[in-house]
């Protein structure tokens, strides 16, 4: 695991529901390893990121080698090793997007928060991405928002959903949002 | 024209076990179970139903690829890991249909002797999931699905695997070894999974448009079915359609539908009247064709003679104010990102055609490195694990081989001569 040595690891758990799952993910797996998938996912969903804590937890409690849930952890592009922001933005420039203006909305989202696509914004409440094709080309351009589409967007569209989103957030400062994405 | 695959999309609640029951369905399913396994084979044999996963292999040969014997479970993987660039079909159907495509799946792993069937999900398909999952809810209340269906004696497990973010899982074998829980890396072939597959075991891949033919070709029968089509290929397609067009979206109409047809009669022409630049026919992976090459018919054979192929049938539109060199830079991005490492060719090659497309979209380089490119694309072609590597090296090198001239004046003019998009 890339971690330093001395400095010692939190503690990690699954709140109890997340736990049950597991449970039930491991009970039915036909080999440990083949839990490791869902079981990331787990993890993300209640966390929001996958840390090493998580991982070596992970590794432990399916008997199976750390590094293999390492590999599938860095191989994956959903699985995010990082904290992310409260609500993950992910714009598809893949090609029929692109053709439909998926750069000037990227751009556009990140001069409106202020960022980089791949950054975060200070007061942690956005993080921008792209993405590739999401299989929803015919309502192109597309976005994506803690796992939730959003189809044929446009700039106004897109300033739109930002001030619902931090509007929500204001009403509710701190609640996690993670769907599953 | 019989609309098979697309019936009940648009009906209010058309996604429900109750309006799919309105409209005929599972009741060929009751009529599979009264059937032997190996008639219902015979009768996918003759539908000439081809894979629609895009590389169209012939489904009832590919089922016959199993041992005969019962030595080992057996597994159905559904492949819903739809990430091809320009193709939106699976998606739909899982939203829309998944009723259709649960029954398909039920009758090839009775027709299978199957007993685990697994359906692979991309990540990032949540909504099209929870509408699984809800159909799965219905279908087992009913009685279609879980144990001892509709009194037969057979039973069958549907289980869920969700992907998380990898193109190459879409790939059969990178996507088994993603179910087994590692990285998703292709297997070299053979063995073919049809006798190596899931966990050891004998395991048939299809994608989830293929089922959800099946329903179909037992209820009115292969050669009905076989008719729709053409004469290597039966049956219909959900063809797709997308970027400049004024109408973009999906359209079920028979294999061998003309591309002029789906871009100027479906997809309702070209938006704001403009010529027509290019379009690739289906997905990203294929060449694609320039304005006086779209009177094809679109089915696997006659596409494939064109230069290109059928793929996935999901055409993306391109008018005259677009990019050829900006495309291919992009497409090649996308594969030089999702390149899963293991052959040299593709990993560094797809490398190496990324940075020389930035050059020259730029506007630096020389004319040499048009060749380079195509020497590059010739040495991927043929020489890699599995079939991302030809389907970086085809594409790439029509975009250099048939818009040439537009490299070019990139160079002369030191930079790129087309609006920003
Ligand atoms: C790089 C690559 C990506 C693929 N992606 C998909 C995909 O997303 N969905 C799919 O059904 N088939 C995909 N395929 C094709 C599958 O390997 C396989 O041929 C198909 O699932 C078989 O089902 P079918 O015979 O019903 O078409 C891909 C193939 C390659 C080489
Ligand atoms: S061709 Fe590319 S994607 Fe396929 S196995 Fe080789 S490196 Fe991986
Ligand atoms: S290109 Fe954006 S959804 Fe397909």
């Amino acid at each position: 695991m890339c971690r330093d040595p001395l400095d010692p690891l939190p503690p990690f758990a699954f709140r109890d529901e997340t736990e049950k799952e597991l449970q039930q993910l491991l009970s039915r797996a036909p080999t440990p390893a083949a839990a490791i998938l869902p079981a990331l996912h787990l993890v993300q969903k209640e966390h929001g990121y996958i840390s090493t804590a998580a991982m070596d937890y992970l590794a432990g409690r399916l008997a199976i080698p750390p590094s293999k849930v390492l590999a599938d952890a860095t191989f994956y592009e959903m699985y995010r090793c990082y904290p992310v922001g409260h609500y993950l933005i992910q714009v598809c420039t893949g090609p029929s997007c692109a053709l439909l203006g998926a750069d000037r909305i990227l751009d556009h989202l990140a001069d409106r928060l202020g960022i980089k696509p791949g950054q975060t914004t200070p007061d942690r409440l956005f993080t921008l991405g792209r993405t590739e094709c999401l299989a929803a080309c015919g309502s192109a351009p597309v976005i994506t928002c803690n796992g939730q589409l959003y189809e044929e967007m446009s700039v106004e569209k897109v300033d739109q959903l930002l001030a619902d989103w931090s509007a929500a957030a204001a009403r509710q400062p701190g609640e996690s949002e993670w769907t599953g994405s | 024209m019989d609309r098979i695959l697309t019936a009940t999309w648009g009906l209010p609640g058309g996604h429900t076990l109750a309006v799919y029951r309105s409209h005929g369905g599972y009741g060929a399913l009751a009529k599979a179970l009264a059937m032997t396994p190996e008639a219902i084979v015979d009768q996918v044999k003759a539908a000439n139903l081809r894979g629609r996963g895009g590389a169209g292999f012939p489904c009832g040969v590919k089922w016959g690829f199993l041992p005969k014997d019962l030595a080992k479970p057996r597994y159905l993987v559904v492949n819903a890991d739809e990430g091809e660039p320009g193709t939106f079909k699976d998606r739909a159907i899982l939203e829309k249909d998944p009723h259709r495509l649960l029954e398909g799946i039920l009758i090839t792993a009775y027709a299978l002797k199957v007993e685990t069937a697994y359906v692979y999900l991309r990540g990032e398909f949540g909504q099209p999931g929870q509408s699984l999952t809800e159909a799965i809810g219905e279908a087992t209340q009913a009685g279609y699905l879980g144990t001892n269906i509709l009194g037969s004696g057979y039973s069958l497990e549907i289980v869920l695997h969700y992907g998380a973010g990898a193109y190459i899982c879409g790939e059969e074998t990178a996507l088994l070894e993603s179910i087994e829980g590692k990285p998703g890396k292709p297997r070299p072939k053979p063995p073919f999974p049809a006798v190596v597959g899931l966990f050891g075991c004998p395991t048939i891949i299809n994608n989830v448009e293929t089922l959800a033919c099946i329903p179909t070709i037992i209820e009115r029968g292969g050669e009905w079915f076989h008719k729709l089509g053409r004469e290597r290929d039966g049956g219909t397609k959900i063809y797709g359609v997308s970027g400049h067009v004024k109408r973009p979206g999906l359209y079920e109409a028979p294999l061998g539908l003309s591309l002029r047809t789906l871009v100027y009669d479906l997809g309702g022409g070209i938006r704001d009247d403009r010529p027509l630049k290019a379009v690739i026919p289906g997905g990203v992976s294929c060449v694609p064709l320039k304005p006086d090459e779209i009177d094809v018919t679109m089915d696997f054979a006659s596409m494939t003679a064109a230069g290109t192929m059928l793929g996935t049938a999901g055409a993306i539109v391109m008018d005259v104010t677009t990019c050829m060199v900006r495309m291919a830079t992009r497409i090649a991005r996308f594969y030089h990102h999702e390149s899963c490492g293991q052959c040299t060719p593709c990993r560094e090659g797809s490398g190496w055609i990324l940075r020389i497309l930035e050059e020259i979209e730029a506007g630096r380089g020389s004319p040499e490195d048009l060749d380079l490119l195509v020497d590059i694309c010739n040495h991927i072609q043929g020489n890699t694990i599995c079939a991302f590597g030809d389907a970086l090296a085809m594409p790439i090198r029509g975009y250099v081989t048939k818009f040439e001239s537009e490299f070019l004046r990139h160079l002369e003019k030191g930079g790129c001569p087309f609006p920003a998009w």
